[in-house]
C-alpha cells in the first residue's frame, strides 16, 4: 500500500480505471465541441455527487467481502421522508440530522442480521431493499415535490470557481466522504481490519481482530452513506418519490467493480469508487452529447465495462495467486468465493 | 399443523413443512376473509376462479423459480433472470412482428435464453468469475439489448399461436399451467431419476472434493445455467404472451427477487447443496397467493413489498442456525421471538 509510481498488480485496476475516464473524457472532447470545457467535468460530480457517496460505502461492504443492495431503496426512503417531514413543517436542520440517523440506524439492524445470525448480507440486504421501498410507498405513493425555502437555497447555492464554472454544495460534501473514506482505509485500524477481513475472514478472526464487529460497523457505515446520499440526492431532485433511483444499486455495484473494488473482498483504493461513478458519467454524457443514441446504451456500454473490468481483476488475481506459492490455502479460499456468491 | 409437540423436530426434519404452513395460513386466512375464494367454476370449458388465477398467474413465477433452484443449488446465483426473459421475450415478439413463422420465432426465443445461460455459465465455470457479478453483467446489459430488439417501443403480438401459449386452455386447464407442470416433471426427472441431480448436489456441496470424486464441475455449472437461462425464456414467452406485447423495459422486473425467495422458502439453502423442488414451488405459490390475497383484500398494492420484506426476514431467521439455537435455549417463547425479531 505504499505510494509508488510503478505500475504493479496492486495499482493496475486504478490505473486502468483512470486511464479508461481520460480515454472516454479524450473521445468526448474529440467528437463534440464544448464537451472539453470545466463545467462539463465538473457536472459529473455535481450530477453524481450523491453516487459517489453511496458507492464509497459500499466498497467498505464489498472490501470485506459483503454486498449491500439495500442503498438505492434507502435513498428513495430518505427523500420520502424528508419531503414528507418538510410537508409537515419540521426545521430541515431537524430533518437531515433524523434521516442521517434513520439510514444508520437501517444499516445497523441488517449488519446485525447478518453478522449475529450469520445469514448471507445478500437476502438480508435484499429483505432491506423490500422493507425500505414498501416503507416509501406505505408513506407516499406519489411523488412529492420540496417547496422547503432552506432546501431550495442549499439545492441552488453555486460555489464559484475561476472561469465562472462552479460547483454544488453537494460536491463538497462528497469530495469529503471520499476523502475521509480514503483515510480511513489507510490510516486507521477500522480501515486494516477490514481489508483483513475482506482477504480471508478466517485467518483475520484467528488474529484477534475483532472481525464481528468491524462488519457490523461496515454494514452501519453503509447505511449512514446511503442516508447522506439520500439527502444530497433529495437536494438534487428536490422531490421524495418511492420510485426514484430504481436499480440504483447496481450503479453502485457497478461502480465499485469500474473503480477497481475487488468483489470477493481485500483489494482496492476507496478513491476507485469515484472513478467509477465518473467514468459511468461520461459515458452518459457522451451519450447525452451524441443525441441521437438511446438511453439504453449507457446500460449497454456499462455492462460491456463492467465485463472488461471483472475479467481484468480476475487475471490479476489469478496471476497473484500462481505468483505466491505459500498462499496455496488462500487460493482455495477465493476459489471458494469464486464459485459461492 | 397437528403435531404441535414435534414442531421443532419437523423443522429440521422436512424442508416442504414451512413453506406449506405458510400456504396453508394464507389459504386459511381467505377461508375466512374473502368469500369465494375456493369457488371453482367452469366457464364456456375452462376452470375460472380464484385459485386457477394464482396458478396461471404464478407459472412464470415457478417456472424461474425452478431454474433458480439448481443454480442455488449449486451454491450459485443468478440475478439476470429478469433480463434474459425480456429479451426472449423481445427476439420472438420482433421476429414474429417480421412474420417469421411461430415455431421458429419461439424457437429463436429459447435459443436466446439459453444463449444468455451459456454466457452466464462461461464467466462462472471458465473465469470463476462469482455468480452474483457475473449475471449482474447480463442484468445490466440484457435489458439494454432488449430495449436495442425492441427500439424502446412495446412490441404488440396478433399471432395466434403465441397467444395460446399464455392465454389458451387445455382440457379446461390454462396452457401456461400445464407448461409449468411440464417444466417440473423433466426437470424432477433430470435431477432425482439421472445422475445428473447428484452431481449437482455434490458440487453444490463441495466443489473441489467433487472434483476429486471425478465430476466435471464446470460442465455441471454450465448446464444449469443453460437450464436457468432456457426457464427464463419460457417465462418470458408465456408473460409477453399474456399481456399479448413485449415490453422490454418492464418485463419480469425484479422478479429475480421474488424467485430467489421462491427457492429461498421452498427449503433450498443458499449455501448450496441440497435441493427442494417441490418446496420451490411451494414457494412460489406462497408468493403469488401472498401477492393475489393482498390485492384481493382491497389493499394498497404496494403494501406487498412490505410484507414480503418481512416475510424475507422471517425465512432468513428461521433457516439460521444461531438464531434456531437461541429459540430452542428459551423454548416456549417461540412465537413472541418471532415477531420481536422481525
Amino acid at each position: 500500500m505504499r505510494p509508488s509510481l510503478k505500475i504493479t498488480s496492486s495499482n493496475i485496476t486504478i490505473l486502468a480505471t483512470l486511464l479508461l475516464f481520460l480515454v472516454l473524457y479524450g473521445i468526448g472532447s474529440v467528437m463534440f465541441t464544448g464537451f472539453f470545457s470545466l463545467q462539463v467535468f465538473l457536472n459529473l460530480f455535481v450530477d453524481n455527487a450523491y453516487l459517489i457517496i453511496v458507492a464509497t460505502g459500499m466498497a467498505f461492504v464489498i472490501l470485506t467481502g459483503g454486498i449491500d443492495l439495500s442503498v438505492a431503496a434507502l435513498i428513495a426512503l430518505v427523500s420520502v421522508v424528508s419531503a414528507e417531514l418538510l410537508r409537515a413543517g419540521v426545521h430541515p436542520m431537524l430533518v437531515i440530522p433524523s434521516v442521517l440517523v434513520l439510514g444508520t440506524i437501517f444499516g445497523y439492524l441488517q449488519g446485525y442480521l447478518i453478522c449475529r445470525f450469520d445469514i448471507h448480507p445478500w437476502i438480508v440486504t435484499l429483505g432491506g431493499m423490500f422493507l425500505a421501498r414498501g416503507t416509501c410507498f406505505l408513506i407516499s405513493t406519489e411523488s412529492i415535490v420540496i417547496d422547503n425555502p432552506m432546501y431550495r437555497s442549499i439545492s441552488n447555492a453555486k460555489v464559484p470557481l475561476f472561469g465562472g464554472a462552479s460547483l454544488s454544495v453537494s460536491v463538497i460534501i462528497a469530495l469529503i466522504t471520499v476523502a475521509a473514506g480514503m483515510y480511513v482505509s489507510k490510516y486507521t485500524a477500522f480501515g486494516r481490519n477490514v481489508y483483513a477481513i475482506g482477504g480471508n475472514e478466517r485467518s483475520a478472526s484467528l488474529m484477534g481482530l475483532p472481525v464481528y464487529s468491524t462488519k457490523l460497523a461496515v454494514y452501519t457505515l453503509s447505511g449512514f452513506c446511503s442516508a447522506l446520499g439520500g439527502v444530497i440526492f433529495t437536494f438534487y431532485m428536490l422531490s421524495g418519490y418511492a420510485l426514484h433511483l430504481m436499480g440504483g444499486e447496481m450503479d453502485a455495484i457497478a461502480a465499485c467493480v469500474i473503480g477497481g473494488i475487488l468483489l470477493t473482498g481485500g483489494f482496492g483504493y476507496l478513491i476507485g469508487p469515484m472513478l467509477g461513478v465518473l467514468s459511468a458519467g461520461v459515458i452518459q454524457t457522451i451519450i447525452m452529447f451524441q443525441g441521437t443514441l438511446s438511453s439504453w446504451w449507457t446500460k449497454i456500454v456499462i455492462g460491456f465495462l463492467l465485463f472488461a473490468f471483472i475479467a481484468l481483476q480476475r487475471a490479476i488475481v489469478s496471476r497473484r495467486e500462481k505468483s505466491r506459492k505459500p498462499d496455496a490455502l488462500k487460493k482455495k479460499d477465493s476459489q471458494k468465493a469464486a464459485i459461492s456468491l | 399443523m397437528s403435531q404441535q409437540p414435534s414442531m421443532l423436530h419437523r423443522i429440521k426434519r422436512s424442508k416442504m413443512f414451512w413453506p406449506s404452513v405458510g400456504l396453508a395460513l394464507i389459504l386459511l386466512f381467505n377461508l375466512f376473509f374473502t368469500p369465494g375464494f375456493f369457488n371453482i367454476r367452469i366457464q364456456s370449458g375452462h376452470l375460472f376462479g380464484s385459485l386457477i388465477d394464482i396458478l396461471n398467474r404464478g407459472t412464470p413465477l415457478i417456472i424461474i423459480s425452478l431454474g433458480m433452484t439448481l443454480v442455488i443449488a449449486k451454491e450459485g446465483i443468478d440475478i439476470s433472470v429478469g433480463s434474459v426473459l425480456a429479451i426472449a421475450a423481445s427476439v420472438s415478439a420482433f421476429l414474429l412482428q417480421k412474420q417469421v413463422p411461430f415455431v421458429l420465432a419461439l424457437v429463436a426465443g429459447l435459443l436466446c435464453g439459453a444463449l444468455c445461460g451459456y454466457w452466464n455459465g462461461l464467466l462462472i465455470a471458465k473465469m470463476k468469475i462469482q455468480p452474483m457479478i457475473a449475471t449482474l453483467i447480463l442484468l445490466t446489459v440484457g435489458r439494454g439489448i432488449a430495449q436495442l430488439i425492441t427500439g424502446g417501443q412495446i412490441i404488440t403480438i396478433s399471432d395466434k399461436a403465441y397467444r395460446y401459449v399464455g392465454g389458451g386452455y387445455l382440457l379446461g386447464i390454462p396452457f401456461a399451467v400445464i407448461i409449468a407442470m411440464i417444466v417440473f416433471l423433466l426437470l424432477y426427472f433430470l435431477m432425482r431419476r439421472t445422475a445428473f441431480g447428484l452431481f449437482l448436489e455434490a458440487v453444490g456441496a463441495n466443489r473441489i472434493s467433487s472434483e476429486f470424486a471425478g465430476v466435471h464441475a464446470s460442465r455441471v455449472m454450465l448446464s444449469v445455467y443453460i437450464i436457468s437461462g432456457l426457464c427464463a425464456a419460457i417465462a418470458g414467452i408465456i408473460i409477453s404472451s399474456n399481456i399479448t406485447g413485449a415490453d422490454a423495459n418492464n418485463a419480469g422486473l425484479w422478479i429475480e427477487l421474488d424467485a430467489i425467495l421462491a427457492v429461498v422458502i421452498g427449503g433450498t439453502s443458499m449455501r448450496g447443496g441440497r435441493f427442494y423442488l417441490g418446496g420451490t414451488i411451494l414457494g412460489a405459490l406462497f408468493i403469488q397467493t401472498l401477492t393475489t390475497t393482498i390485492y384481493t383484500l382491497g389493499v394498497p398494492p404496494q403494501i406487498v413489498m412490505f410484507v414480503k420484506a418481512i416475510v424475507v426476514i422471517v425465512v432468513c431467521l428461521l433457516q439460521s442456525d444461531i438464531f434456531r439455537n437461541i429459540v430452542a435455549a428459551s423454548f416456549g417463547s417461540k412465537q413472541g421471538k418471532k415477531v420481536l425479531a422481525s
